[in-house]
């Protein structure tokens, strides 16, 4: 038996017995699990899952054994990946840290740094957010203000950064902010810091759809020792753009959450079959569109997985936010319409709020215009 | 399920696609096209494709063939698409050899197919007789006889009928046109009598025959599998040949966005490159993501061919719906991007439309799949 035949198997027995019966069910969006110090866990087994995976590293699967990672190999990470799937396990942990600030920490970072930041990323002791967007600083990021003097040992930040996610709930900030304001890109660098920090305050933004993790966050003589600088000072915008990378890659799979139902079994819920086909015929036809689309999109997101082990997959990131965004504002659309005005209310859980949060997919995190820019100019060579 | 092509399979990826590049391609299309071609392909061209045992991949080792993989065939296929590469590859070697793998019995497959191995037979699939394929709308019947059967009936659009050695036939044994019982499969040599062909020129340059069969005599050991219960094996042809297209159709998008971004960077208008527009980019750049995720449905498709994973016809259905899709999108927006220069006949890139449509059309168009990937999805 090959050795990832015997990981497949240990990895199925060890979750088979260890992953708790109310952790294999579908996750509403309000149990999924934060971590950090002030966090609320909405019951004991989803704590006791959080444990117990964050024991084995399993929250950071491919992250070094030395910080607490799981040490597994990309193939191994996949193959618990589909183990994990298989058994409708819910993720452990949602977190900017395992997913955005610690591939970078552990990439660009200092050998303290890492050892400061990793273990409490991987525990989901320290939740993390994300400092990028300014008032003035959109689509083009790297023309942020954000100022950060140089003091010797330290830095004081004054600026203000908005569209930070989960700041009014985070311990930590990942922030971009220029140390060099005679460059644009070269005068960039990213600082971690405390958001207990002195002269930071966080005011929620309300959106279309209603509250939204959304905050806008002040820094006002903020302080921020040098030795939370990750990387070089002034080489921010490289590690930036790495992080820009990952994150789109993450919002590429924004639509991918297991539901109890599909899209479509709604629909025939809501309108109902003859012969056989849903009543509405135009309808039908959108929805096996989507279908089939959104698999294309899902089995693209696995090849550009698989590929990465041989080539670098970098800007095909752009293509998995670009489309996996689209797809989700399809979907949200197509529930709509399926289930009419009963989807249109102003309830807390509405799915007309999903569906008006979903119109900012495709601005978030890049907008899809910014996405094409750059797989003309980087993938195709147009400029 | 491993997404990426293994050593062998991306060996015959650029085999396949330095000998076409160098021996296809428009202008030898151009060139049948314009000496008028009776048969539509080059024979030459064919010859040297038996001689790199192209017509042997799909066909197992124990009848004379390479016993290679969908995915590795499919590489050929979508390469065809890149130079429009016409030849008896398709109709022979994936969708004679599918049924003949799928339904002949052990005599019928030792029989034939080291022939085909040997590029000694070509064959043809007589299935549709309506302008908008459908594989259950079959009239054409048979009647037993002492010994066999008598064939009557027509067949239209058939891909390589007018030179094929051999036709495959599918035939009412009973039931009515729609029922899914009652068909039947038969192999009837061209040259039997009561068999009369004619061509039709297509706008892809290619050849398509219409077929009557009038009291055509077909001997018991020339059906193809069980008496009426053709459609299974048919279907299960069906589907590897539409994932076969879309792997060609993805081939006439990818050249066509490659041929588009060339232009683009070629093309000067108010004094710069017309690619440096950003209504331009924009638009090469969904083309190239599109492409992108037609890819990855037609590795996957073909690799559960190989693998015997998932439910086929869904597969085969997704498979060629997002091809169509895009192969549509593609071969329209790269006329647009041409511009003026995209509408002559003197540029290359009318062709690939031309080729496009037709493939997109042969065993259903996108719309003929969603519908049927609904109805096998249960709504």
């Amino acid at each position: 038996m090959s050795d990832l035949m015997t990981f497949r198997e240990d990895t199925r027995r060890w979750l088979e017995e260890n992953c708790p019966a109310s952790m294999r069910t579908y996750m509403p969006e309000s149990e999924k699990c934060w971590g950090g110090r002030d966090y609320v866990f909405s019951s004991d087994d989803q704590k006791l899952w959080l444990t117990r995976m964050a024991d084995r590293g399993w929250t950071a699967p491919t992250f070094p054994k030395t910080y607490g990672g799981g040490g597994l190999s990309k193939d191994q990470a996949k193959v618990l990946k589909e183990e994990l799937a298989a058994i409708t396990a819910r993720a452990p942990l949602a977190s900017m840290g395992t997913e955005m600030i610690g591939p970078a920490i552990l990439e660009f970072g200092t050998e303290a740094l890492k050892q400061q930041h990793l273990p409490g990323i991987i525990r989901g002791e320290i939740r993390w957010c994300q400092g990028y967007s300014e008032p003035n600083a959109g689509s083009d990021l790297a023309g942020l203000q954000a100022n950060a003097e140089d003091r010797g040992d330290y830095f004081v930040i004054n600026g203000q950064k908005v569209w930070t996610s989960y700041a009014d709930k985070s311990d930590w900030m990942f922030c971009l902010v220029k140390t060099n304001t005679t460059a644009k890109h070269g005068g960039i660098s990213l600082v971690l810091f405390d958001m207990k920090s002195p002269g930071v305050t966080v005011r929620p933004i309300q959106l279309i759809s209603g509250r939204s993790p959304f905050c806008e966050t002040f820094l006002d003589n903020v302080r921020v020792d040098k030795d939370q600088v990750v990387g070089e000072i002034n080489n921010g915008w490289a590690i930036a753009k790495y992080l820009l990378t990952h994150e789109r890659e993450m919002l590429g799979r924004i639509g991918n959450v297991p539901a109890e139902k599909t899209v479509a079994q709604r629909a025939v819920e809501s309108i109902g079959t003859k012969d056989g086909h849903l009543k509405d015929s135009v309808l039908r036809a959108e929805l096996a569109e989507w279908e089939i689309d959104f698999q294309s999109h899902q089995l693209t997101i696995e090849r550009v997985r698989d590929e990465t082990a041989v080539a670098s997959v970098g800007n095909s990131s752009a293509m998995l936010k670009l489309y996996g965004t689209q797809l989700n504002q399809r979907r949200r659309e197509l529930l709509i319409a399926s289930e009419g005005f009963n989807a249109m209310s102003w309830s807390q859980d509405s799915e007309a709020r999903l569906w008006l949060r979903s119109k900012g997919n495709t601005i978030e995190g890049g907008t899809s215009e910014v996405q094409l820019n750059i797989i003309a100019k980087r993938i195709l060579g147009l400029g | 399920m491993q997404l990426i092509l293994n050593e062998e399979e991306q060996m015959v990826r650029e085999s396949a696609q330095s000998f076409l590049t160098d021996n296809a391609g428009p202008s030898l299309l151009r060139e049948i096209r314009d000496t008028n071609n009776p048969v539509g392909y080059s024979q030459n061209l064919w010859q040297q494709m038996i001689e790199l045992g192209w017509p042997s991949l799909l066909i197992p080792e124990q009848y004379g063939g390479l016993g290679s993989s969908h995915v590795a065939m499919g590489q050929l296929m979508e390469q065809t698409g890149n130079n429009l590469a016409n030849s008896p590859m398709f109709a022979t070697a994936v969708l004679g050899v599918s049924i003949l793998l799928e339904a002949g019995s052990e005599q019928q497959r030792a029989q034939w197919l080291p022939e085909i191995a040997m590029g000694n037979l070509t064959l043809a699939l007589a299935l549709d007789e309506t302008p908008r394929p459908d594989p259950l709308n079959i009239a054409a019947s048979v009647t037993k006889s002492t010994g066999g059967f008598i064939l009557n009936g027509g067949k239209s659009m058939v891909v390589d009928g007018q030179i094929a050695d051999q036709l495959i036939v599918s035939a009412r044994s009973a039931g009515r046109p729609g029922d899914s019982g009652g068909i039947s499969l038969f192999l009837i040599p061209r040259d039997t009598p009561g068999i009369e062909v004619s061509g039709t020129l297509m706008m892809d340059s290619r050849i398509t025959a219409n077929i009557q069969f009038s009291d055509v005599t077909v001997g018991k050991d020339q059906l193809i599998g069980t008496l009426d219960q053709g459609l299974v094996p048919l279907t299960a042809a069906l589907n590897i040949a539409n994932i076969h297209l879309s792997a060609e159709l993805l081939g006439v998008a990818s050249e066509c966005l490659q041929r588009t971004v060339r232009y683009l960077k070629e093309r000067k208008q108010f004094g710069v490159n017309i690619g440096s527009f950003q209504a331009l980019q924009h638009r090469a750049a969904t083309l190239w993501s599109d492409i992108e995720l037609c890819k990855s449905t037609v590795l996957a498709a073909l690799r559960s061919l190989d693998d015997s994973a998932g439910n086929a016809s869904v597969i085969a259905s997704a498979s060629k719906v997002k091809a169509c899709k895009v192969a549509q999108l593609a071969t329209n927006e790269s006329i647009q991007m041409h511009g003026g220069i995209g509408m002559t006949d003197e540029f290359d890139i009318g062709f690939f439309i031309k080729r496009a449509r037709i493939a997109q059309m042969l065993f259903g168009d996108h719309r003929y799949h969603l519908n049927r990937y609904a109805e096998l999805s249960g709504y």
